[in-house]
């Protein structure tokens, strides 16, 4: 097996360097030849290694593959984990990441960087495997970062635009806040079980459980809090979500692929994973839920106010990712991972739907300027419904089980503030009904506002676009209803996460309640979620098509409110005021107060003997003798080595015996 | 094999003598007779390696012969795992420097060329002796074609950076000698200088106080330490390119070097007595240093104060292990080895890969000043439109120098931040803000150079890299690549020699008292 995760995980880097290494001269057609054919192998190989671990049980594989270094008794190396969490990873990044790669082709295809796009979006496919198969916490740190690497990349590719060049940067460095709280609890970790090998260190956990830092902190608690902070950065939790929005500046197949399906997951990977030592502190899983419940409606709010296509879905995927840690929070990791898959197919959907929009509209992105594409553009249109459907948890669609699942599990949480999350969750299926189905009428429905040149020319995209739009419309209809059973009750991510079922009861009562998918769906209309889904919808319905002056009229009514929800809570201004302005005065003045008046002039030059020295000293060097000073010093030198190579016994003259 | 060093110390000597022989007149040939022998030196080097046993903390290519002899001041040169890697980086770079300055030094450029042979000579003159007085000549004597290569060949400004230069360093070094003496003088009868002499030589609390101070200055100057560093950022803004690269990636080695090879093993106490002093200065290294690069407007300046910040991380590494290791009383080390090795290993390695990403850096910065013949990040701005082989390069360089994993620069800084956190928890704390402040200041340059609109004719005229500018960048990009995805080999070979220095560094040398 060890050949195929290898052969699997190294494919895409092959194809990404042989393109970026060679890409002008291999040409479009071979170079995307190439980088597909890297991440179809991958992708078939991930649904074999899917069948052998998680279908036919197979032993979980865990060996290292070399030794990166070793520090006396510490073995930290590159090795592999799979076992069915990674397997399900492997499937869902794999197969989002071949059908990003094929849409490229169509929607890249008037771009000049044309065949480093791909070499950037495989290499980026080999770091989320590296990720999600890594066994220890140096490799996971790797893959955190190298991700990161290629979305700083790929957020900058139009880097002759400035905000997209501003937003890369944004982006780097949040992450690296959120990575600067991930390494501290690696180091953390390492201080108290002195391995960075996962296997060891949950082996080790229950030792390690009950010492203390800080006074009386429990180490485990602070580890988890800190390991927390870097899914923040990478899972865009508040208030380190700043980065994400401004992510929507690079091209659209990364935004689906990066920014929605795989990457911005990791945290919630990263946190599943972990589930043996975040079971053991509920002070770090109430952190996390109620972070996440923070995220999911706040974020959610946003999206009613945004009027550019690709920022309500990116409003859209934070609010969902706060979902995703929501189900972290009240251990029901297993409905995370499930609403991480559902949401991947379905979101990855949304955008590169966006994407076909934003193509067909010549690159207009504001959704006022649309209307009624429905008819031009059938089969985005069928595919956006399908995805829309999905994320607002309509009953059938894959993203009604999965947060329906969520929803539950919170309501069957004992930790303090479930209850209030409770309702921030069910508070957040009604907004995000409401602007998924505004941004929905708004570009598909009603009357046209387009101008006239580009509704002459507008028409459905190729087929490369809507080809992966069809192939992603399929599991984001049906994937909930068919797995929802084997992946949270019957088993399939059980031999990758531990629940200390005693004290954290919410996967068990949902099983207990739990019929069939079927039972779900027809149960569904006597639940508050479903009615508040509904309501969303008539709201959206009632403001963009029916009345659309009654929208302007609320937002003149609620100026505040709306200039709070306009202004995105302000974050960005503080982040500018605090952080960047901020560091860059406290440079400025530590450089001009203390470097450079008090060391160097003060103390330095200022020493007037030691000015009146150095003056003396350049004065006749100044007159361009320095070079015959210098002379002099190594004459000098070589008077003295010779004389003391004649005098003694010499070691140039033993050169030879 | 016991000439071996010797000869790789005196060939870059005599050769740089051949190559000022050949002349400026002649440079066509001296050039070539320049990279012929520090190809040489280079692959001699690697003999090193290839024949080092990693199994022993003994110095090995051990070559032992009287000099002074009325002083007992012996010509004692050899290696250990922490000195043999130094050196090749020291062949390494000084190839690198030599090809890089070919077309671009027009001003006498044999003589260019036979400052770097001879500073390649005497700085691993430095990293071997065994002998404290042949260091001191070494360490004195590589002031003297540094001042050269920045008084010759430097910018405007060069004399004063020169100047200060020197006096700095030389002023700091001078107490290094008057200890030196002054352990010598308490021998009395068969006194010596033999490093393995003074290591064994017991020394009071106060002596190992004065001892450890003089020799704090002397190595705190070079590596450099805050509040003593800033005689670094003016020197390398004057430097000439191959100056900024060696002065980065080796000469502040030496400082560090100095930390393994004298302080902790001479003054072991005095050194645990003031470790926590070294760590808050290297602590503010990290971060202030860091905001101040962050203002920074000229490129030079921005990657010298990034220097400092990053050689924090070896004085941290290296005096973190007192917090976290002691002696027991029956001579067993109680506490987290590991722990320590991650820290004093890590510090190794930050050197090195300082060694390789500061180089680089540097270059970067001498590719644009040869074509545009400006430091100032304001000059510059989408440089990638015209240049876009070469933004590959600067870009891949940025992220080592902001310590992304897969590059050298991340294994250093992850090693000495773990080892740190178990010192104490805020230790590390503050040493992580690089992974902030390091990529903020780094990747807005990158920022303001590379990516966004060209900003002005004359960065659309810049035509990109040529072949011989893209060999050393390319050859850098696999060493800092390399190097962080396999660091294994060289954390091996310094293994023993560290486990060694940690027992030398915890073994009291204060009179036993009853």
């Amino acid at each position: 097996m060890e050949n195929i995760y290898l052969t699997l995980a190294l494919s895409p880097l092959i194809g990404s360097l042989i393109v970026g290494l060679a890409g002008n001269r291999l040409g479009r057609t071979l170079s995307h030849t190439i980088t597909i054919l890297g991440v179809a192998v991958s992708t078939v190989l991930a649904l074999y290694v899917f069948n052998h671990h998680v279908l036919e049980g197979g032993d979980v594989f865990n060996e290292n593959l070399y030794t990166w270094m070793q520090i006396g008794s510490l073995n930290i190396s590159v090795g592999f984990l799979v076992d069915n969490l990674t397997s399900v990873m492997l499937v869902i990044v794999s197969f989002v990441s071949l059908m990003v790669h094929i849409y490229t082709i169509g929607y890249m295809v008037d771009d000049d960087g044309y065949t480093k796009f791909f070499s950037y979006i495989s290499l980026f496919t080999f770091a989320m495997f590296m990720l999600v198969m890594s066994n220890n916490f140096m490799q996971l740190f790797f893959g955190w970062e190298a991700v990161g690497l290629v979305s700083y990349l790929l957020i900058g590719f139009w880097h002759g635009k400035e905000s997209a060049v501003e937003a890369n940067l944004k982006a780097f460095l949040v992450n690296r806040v959120g990575d600067f709280g991930f390494l501290l609890g690696i180091a953390l970790l390492l201080a108290f079980f002195g391995t960075l090998d996962y296997a060891e260190t949950f082996a080790l956990a229950d030792q390690v459980n009950g010492q203390t830092i800080f006074g009386d902190m429990s180490v485990i608690t602070v580890i988890c809090l800190l390991l927390f902070v870097g899914a923040m950065g990478k899972s865009a939790q508040v208030p380190l979500h700043v980065w994400l929005p401004g992510s929507m500046e690079g091209p659209t197949p990364i935004s689906a692929l990066i920014h929605a399906a795989t990457m911005v997951t990791a945290g919630i990977f990263m946190v599943s994973r972990m589930s043996p030592i975040f079971e053991l502190s509920d002070v770090a899983l109430t952190v996390v839920m109620v972070i996440g419940a923070i995220t999911a409606l706040f974020m959610g709010l946003l999206g009613i106010v945004q009027n550019d296509i690709k920022r309500v879905v990116a409003y859209s995927t934070l609010s969902q990712l706060g979902y995703m840690t929501v189900a972290l929070g009240v251990s029901a990791y297993s409905v995370a991972i499930f609403h991480l898959m559902t949401h991947a197919f379905f979101k990855a959907l949304l955008f590169l739907a966006a994407g076909s929009v934003i193509v067909a509209m010549h690159h207009e992105q504001d959704i006022r300027k649309m209307g009624g594409l429905r008819k031009k553009m059938p089969i985005t249109y069928i595919t956006s419904l399908v995805g829309t459907l999905a994320l607002i948890g309509f009953p059938g669609f894959a993203g009604f089980f999965s947060k329906d699942m969520i929803i539950e599990a919170v309501h069957f949480s004992n930790l303090p503030f479930a209850e209030w999350v409770y309702y921030a969750v069910v508070a957040g299926v009604f907004i995000t009904a409401l602007y998924s189905f505004r941004m929905f009428f708004l570009v598909f429905h009603g009357k046209s506002r387009v101008d006239r040149h580009t509704e002459e020319h507008l028409h459905e995209t190729t087929s490369s676009i809507t080809a992966p739009l069809i192939m992603l419309a399929i599991p984001s209809a049906v994937i909930g209803y068919f797995t929802i059973e084997p992946m949270l009750f019957t088993g399939w991510l059980d031999n990758a996460i531990t629940i200390n079922s005693e004290t954290h009861g919410a996967v068990a009562a949902l099983k207990e309640h739990f019929h069939s998918a079927f039972a779900l769906i027809t149960h569904s209309v006597m639940t508050l979620p479903f009615w508040m889904m509904v309501g969303g919808i008539g709201t959206a319905w009632l403001f963009s098509l029916y009345r659309t002056q009654w929208a302007d009229a609320i937002q003149k009514r609620f100026r505040r409110t709306n200039y709070v929800l306009e202004s995105l809570y302000g974050f960005d201004r503080f982040n500018e005021i605090v952080f960047v302005r901020g560091s860059r005065k406290l440079g400025d003045l530590l450089w001009r107060i203390s470097d450079m008046a008090i060391i160097d002039q003060f103390v330095v030059n200022g020493s007037a003997r030691f000015a009146r020295f150095v003056g003396s000293v350049i004065r006749p060097v100044q007159t361009g003798y320095l070079y015959h000073y210098a002379f002099f010093m190594i004459i000098g030198l070589m008077l003295v080595l010779t004389w003391v190579l004649v005098s003694g016994d010499n070691p140039l003259i033993r050169l030879g015996s | 094999m016991d000439s071996l060093l010797n000869i790789l110390i005196w060939l870059p000597v005599l050769g740089g003598g051949l190559v000022i022989a050949i002349g400026n007149k002649r440079s066509d040939i001296a050039k070539w007779v320049a990279v012929a022998i520090a190809v040489a030196v280079f692959a001699l080097s690697l003999t090193l390696w290839t024949g080092f046993d990693t199994s022993t903390s003994d110095m090995q290519f051990v070559l032992d012969l009287p000099w002074i002899e009325q002083f007992n001041i012996r010509y004692h040169i050899g290696i250990d795992g922490i000195s043999m890697p130094l050196i090749i980086l020291t062949t390494f770079s000084t190839i690198l420097v030599i090809v890089a300055g070919w077309e671009v030094i027009q001003n006498r450029p044999a003589d260019y060329m036979a400052a770097f042979l001879m500073m390649e000579g005497v700085i691993i003159g430095v990293f071997s002796s065994m002998d404290a007085i042949l260091f001191y000549v070494f360490w004195e004597a590589s002031l003297i074609p540094m001042l050269l290569i920045i008084g010759i060949w430097g910018g405007q400004n060069r004399v004063y950076a020169a100047v200060k230069f020197f006096l700095y360093t030389f002023l700091g070094s001078v107490f290094l000698l008057v200890s030196l003496i002054y352990m010598y003088t308490i021998q009395g009868d068969g006194a010596s200088f033999s490093l393995a002499v003074l290591n064994d030589l017991p020394l009071t609390l106060t002596e190992q106080s004065w001892i450890f101070w003089a020799f704090f200055l002397a190595f705190a100057v070079k590596v450099p330490m805050f509040p003593v560093h800033t005689w670094l950022p003016d020197a390398h803004v004057q430097a000439p390119t191959g100056g900024s690269v060696i002065l980065a990636a080796i000469m502040l080695k030496m400082g560090g070097y100095g930390f393994f090879r004298f302080s902790l093993p001479i003054t072991p106490d005095a050194s645990s007595e003031f470790a926590t002093v070294v760590i808050v200065l290297s602590l503010i290294a990290i971060v202030y240093i860091g905001f101040v690069a962050l203002v920074q407007k000229d490129m030079k300046k921005l990657i010298a104060y990034s220097s400092i910040s990053h050689m924090g991380f070896v004085t941290l590494g290296v005096f973190s292990l007192f917090s976290i290791v002691e002696m027991g009383t029956d001579g067993n080390i109680i506490g987290s080895l590991e722990g320590v090795y991650l820290g004093l290993e890590g510090a190794m390695i930050q050197m090195i890969s300082h060694g390789f990403i500061s180089a680089a850096m540097f270059l970067v910065v001498g590719v644009l000043y040869d074509r545009l013949h400006s430091r100032d990040i304001s000059t510059y701005g989408g440089v990638i439109n015209s240049m876009p082989k070469f933004t590959g390069f600067a870009v891949l360089f940025a992220m080592a120098n902001a310590g992304l994993p897969g590059t050298s620069g991340f294994v250093g800084e992850f090693m000495v931040i773990l080892s740190a956190l178990q010192a104490n928890f805020w230790y590390a704390f503050l040493a992580a803000t690089t992974l902030i402040i390091g990529a903020a200041y780094t990747l807005w340059m990158v920022k303001r150079v590379f990516w966004g609109p060209v900003t002005n004719s004359a960065v659309s005229t810049l035509s990109d890299i040529n072949n011989r500018e893209f060999f050393i960048l390319a050859i850098l990009a696999v060493a800092v690549i390399v190097m962080g995805v396999y660091p294994q080999p060289v954390v091996e070979v310094m293994h023993a020699s560290v486990v060694n220095l940690l027992e030398q560094a915890l073994t009291t040398k204060l009179p036993v008292t009853l």
